[in-house]
């Protein structure tokens, strides 16, 4: 085996080879599927899920769960967009600070939820997916907004190069999304709060025994995801030059799947950033895949679906449990 | 009682600690003090009080106002954790506290981790670090392997190499030796008189007296949650120690050998791969068979085969002669068999929920009423019965089960299980976490039902338990029953040989 593949885990390289399989099926398959155009927009649209997912991957990895950022996300929108508008237009760099903030905010809200009440992560995101959702579409009664800031209006192009089948283009949700999956690793993987993170969800016990200070881990987790939320909302109003409340309803269960798929483990202590990004890759390239195809959008879920459980069932810790139960087996019946 | 101590030689002194957690009495009133560099040993039964002591110490539970408690002649009363590892105290847990899916030397590194400000984790300086206390401490493990993979007595140098890269002056060792071999608790008593050496004074908690006796200059023993002394291990007997441990009523005597009965559970040459070997087991109505031998040997396995909750890959299980074949412990609960899992506290009951609720649950249909609902008269009958003839002590019926003491949650078990009229019944672990006055009024019932005709199976990893409460006692190692005692014709001591060897 290689070394670079050494150092990557079993799930990350079965992930891999299910994605090349894939690839490589929907290149035969389709002539649209292998082209700039086609790859460059498969990375702005994922751009979103991307940052997203690297914000629960911190989640899980301190032995949490949320199911509100996606709903965290659209309040962000609103405000910063709204925000935004009250001063002018502002900037890239002035959005990105407000929504980062305001995102965190609304995780620091689950952090105090589950940290002083002492509550089950699953129960408070849902409670706070409700709440925020709620509360925006009441407020808003439903209405989009389409007057945006002149940066947000007009999509921010960092390459373009034109090819027989019109432009392709890098906008600059890829470059956010860059610089948070870098800051995530970074956080993770460099930082001592990252060690701290995977500590707890380790083992909490363990923890809390070595002084590690549970309370600020939780407001980092979850502040972390909200920042990552924030500017995910933000960088989609720049996909999709307008804001809707509901453009984001149900991104929370598709970025979740996608993100335990790379392996991450649900109880916390066990995740990767790369396992992650492939579960992602895996999800959106069979969406992407899917729509090339020309197969209905009522499909996709149930397909996707159906992916993620197949991808999870095969995985090399099940495989293994598949494996030691046939040796039982053929151990019992070669002695009866 | 330790002397007052005006010229500082101990490193630790404690008096007149107590703590209290709700009703109960965790600790009264207790001296301890522990001299640099010494080996001493905090003895005492299961639920002593020992572990308490320790959480105090570590600044875990803060005791009772009136407490003592001085570090070189200083005073540390309102200890936090924090402040107990900055003075060198560390502890081993039990349950060690590591983390299992990080490597050797993150473990052992981790407190450069640690900290609420950012810093950059230095692996480098990392592995380097935990290398050098691994050296000092003479092992060597694999530094990049996942703690979760290691054995258990690796695990268990993992803790000990975390406690010294953290300067530690004090180390507590909660009950090391529980699942470890001979010859892994040689290496980690090798261990222990290493650290002492260095200066670094060890506390050694344990009940195997042998250790006890080998490795400690002092031991300090508790019982019921108070001090019955300190006392040189010079001199000192096993069969002193014990006496001081269990109280001076502690007079046991085996029980009479038994006449053979014709058995209701007959094992022949039952194995599962990997768990347990060629098992050849009898149990006849009105005996108490002890099943015996460290944590992991295969006894739990079993005992979930004969429950039916696991399939044997071979041999048969005849049940009152006739050829038994469970797919699940349903099955296992309508022959009348039941079983008191080791883990009571997470698997035997539903702690939230009333005692009434508990004690029923395993018999739902026998108090149905009509219309098939659950009837309120027949289930409080059933409840009183049970828990009058188990003289269980509670408020009301109506209370959550974990109102309840140890020794009282042991019972309500126990009366959920006879509920089922079982003519079985399997015993695993039942006085883990039961106090020693408790464990007493168990074994008692248990003789009672064993009168009353009941065949009882009883699982334990502590020999002095097995060898007075059982007719005959199997021991069991990596899987295989080796030997067979019998109480009324060996000695205590030959089957704690037998069983530590």
């Amino acid at each position: 085996m290689p070394e670079i593949l050494r150092a990557v885990g079993a799930t990350e390289r079965w992930l891999m080879v299910v994605i090349a399989v894939i690839c490589l099926g929907l290149s035969l398959a389709t002539d649209t599927f292998l082209t700039l155009v086609n790859l460059f927009d498969l990375l702005n649209y994922s751009a979103v899920n991307l940052i997203f997912a690297a914000g629960l991957l911190v989640v899980l990895i301190a032995g949490g769960i949320d199911i509100s950022f996606a709903a965290a996300a659209s309040v962000v929108q609103y405000l910063a967009v709204t925000i935004l508008m009250q001063i002018g237009g502002g900037n890239w760099a002035i959005g990105l600070l407000l929504a980062g903030l305001i995102g965190f905010g609304l995780g620091a809200i689950n952090a105090a939820l589950i940290h002083h009440f002492r509550l089950v992560s699953i129960v408070v995101t849902i409670a706070t997916f409700n709440l925020f959702f709620g509360l925006l579409m009441f407020f808003t009664g439903g209405v989009s907004i389409y007057a945006l800031p002149g940066w947000l209006s007009r999509r921010i192009i960092l390459f373009e190069h034109e090819t027989a089948s019109g432009w392709a283009e890098i906008t600059l949700p890829v470059l956010v999304m860059v610089v948070m999956l870098a800051a995530t690793w970074f956080m993770l993987r460099r930082l001592n709060f990252g060690r701290q993170l995977f500590a707890m969800g380790d083992n909490p016990e363990g923890a809390r025994r070595l002084g590690i200070n549970l309370g600020a881990m939780h407001y980092l987790a979850y502040g972390w995801l909200g920042l990552c939320a924030g500017i995910a909302g933000l960088m989609q109003v720049h996909y999709a030059r307008e804001v809707v409340p509901n453009a984001l309803y149900g991104r929370e269960l598709e970025v979740l799947a996608a993100v335990v798929l790379g392996g991450a483990r649900l109880g916390g202590g066990r995740g990767t950033l790369l396992g992650a990004v492939l579960g992602l890759a895996l999800v959106s390239i069979t969406q992407n895949g899917l729509n090339l195809l020309g197969v209905s959008p009522f499909a996709f879920r149930m397909i996707v679906g159906l992916i993620i459980l197949i991808a999870i069932s095969m995985s090399s810790e099940t495989l293994r449990g598949l494996t030691e139960g046939l040796r039982r087996r053929r151990i019992r019946e070669a002695q009866s | 009682m330790p002397e007052p101590d005006p010229q500082g030689a101990s490193l630790l002194r404690l008096a007149h600690v107590s703590k209290r957690f709700g009703g109960v009495q965790a600790l009264d009133d207790i001296a301890f003090d522990v001299r640099p560099g010494e080996v001493l040993c905090l003895a005492g039964e299961n639920g002593c009080g020992k572990s308490t002591l320790i959480k105090v110490i570590s600044g875990v539970h803060r005791p009772e106002p009136g407490a003592v408690m001085e570090w070189e002649g200083r005073d540390i009363s309102g200890l936090t954790p924090a402040e107990a590892r900055a003075l060198g105290i560390q502890v081993i847990w039990q349950d060690l506290a590591l983390f299992p899916e990080m490597s050797v030397a993150e473990n052992i590194a981790f407190e450069r981790n640690l900290g609420a400000r950012p810093r950059l984790v230095n692996r480098k300086a990392m592995r380097a670090e935990a290398a050098a206390v691994l050296a000092r401490l003479d092992v060597d493990l694999p530094l990049s392997m996942p703690v979760g993979r290691l054995s258990i007595a690796n695990r268990q140098l993992v803790a000990i190499a975390r406690a010294l890269v953290a300067e530690a002056r004090l180390v507590f060792m909660d009950e090391p030796t529980a699942s470890l071999s001979q010859r892994e608790t040689d290496a980690l008593i090798a261990i222990v008189h290493r650290l002492s050496a260095q200066g670094i004074a060890v506390v050694f908690v344990s009940h195997r007296l042998k250790e006890v006796l080998e490795i400690c200059t002092r031991v300090t023993v508790l019982r019921d949650g108070r001090l019955v002394g300190t006392y040189p291990t010079a001199g000192m007997t096993q069969a002193r120690l014990t006496e001081l441990m269990t109280g001076a009523s502690f007079n046991y005597a085996p029980r009479p050998e038994a006449r053979p009965a014709a058995p209701l559970l007959e094992l022949r040459g039952l194995t599962r791969h990997g768990e347990y070997h060629d098992i050849d087991l009898t149990v006849a109505p009105g005996e108490i068979v002890g099943l015996t031998g460290r944590l992991g040997s295969g006894r739990t396995e079993l005992a979930l085969s004969l429950f039916g909750m696991t399939r044997p890959d071979a041999g048969t299980i005849l049940w009152q002669g006739q050829p038994l074949r469970m797919r699940h412990n349903r099955d296992a609960i309508r022959m009348g068999i039941a079983y008191m899992s080791e883990d009571r506290l997470s698997l035997g009951l539903v702690q939230p929920q009333s005692i009434a609720d508990n004690t029923v649950v395993t018999v739902l249909d026998r108090v149905l009423g009509r219309l098939g609902l659950i009837s309120p008269a027949r289930k409080s009958a059933l409840v009183r019965d049970w828990l009058t003839q188990l003289r269980v002590k509670i408020g009301q019926p109506t209370d959550a089960v974990s109102t309840l003491s140890g020794g009282n949650q042991q019972r309500v078990v126990l009366a959920k299980w006879l509920a089922t009229a079982p003519k079985l019944l399997i015993l695993d672990s039942p006085t883990v976490g039961v106090d020693v006055g408790a464990r007493a009024g168990i074994f008692a019932i248990v003789d009672e039902l064993a009168r009353q005709g009941l065949a009882i199976l009883l699982i334990s990893d502590e020999a002095p338990e097995v060898f007075f409460n059982a007719d005959r006692i199997l021991h069991m190692r990596e899987g295989r029953l080796i030997e067979e005692f019998i109480p009324a014709r060996s000695t205590l001591a030959e089957l704690e040989e037998a069983v530590h060897a």
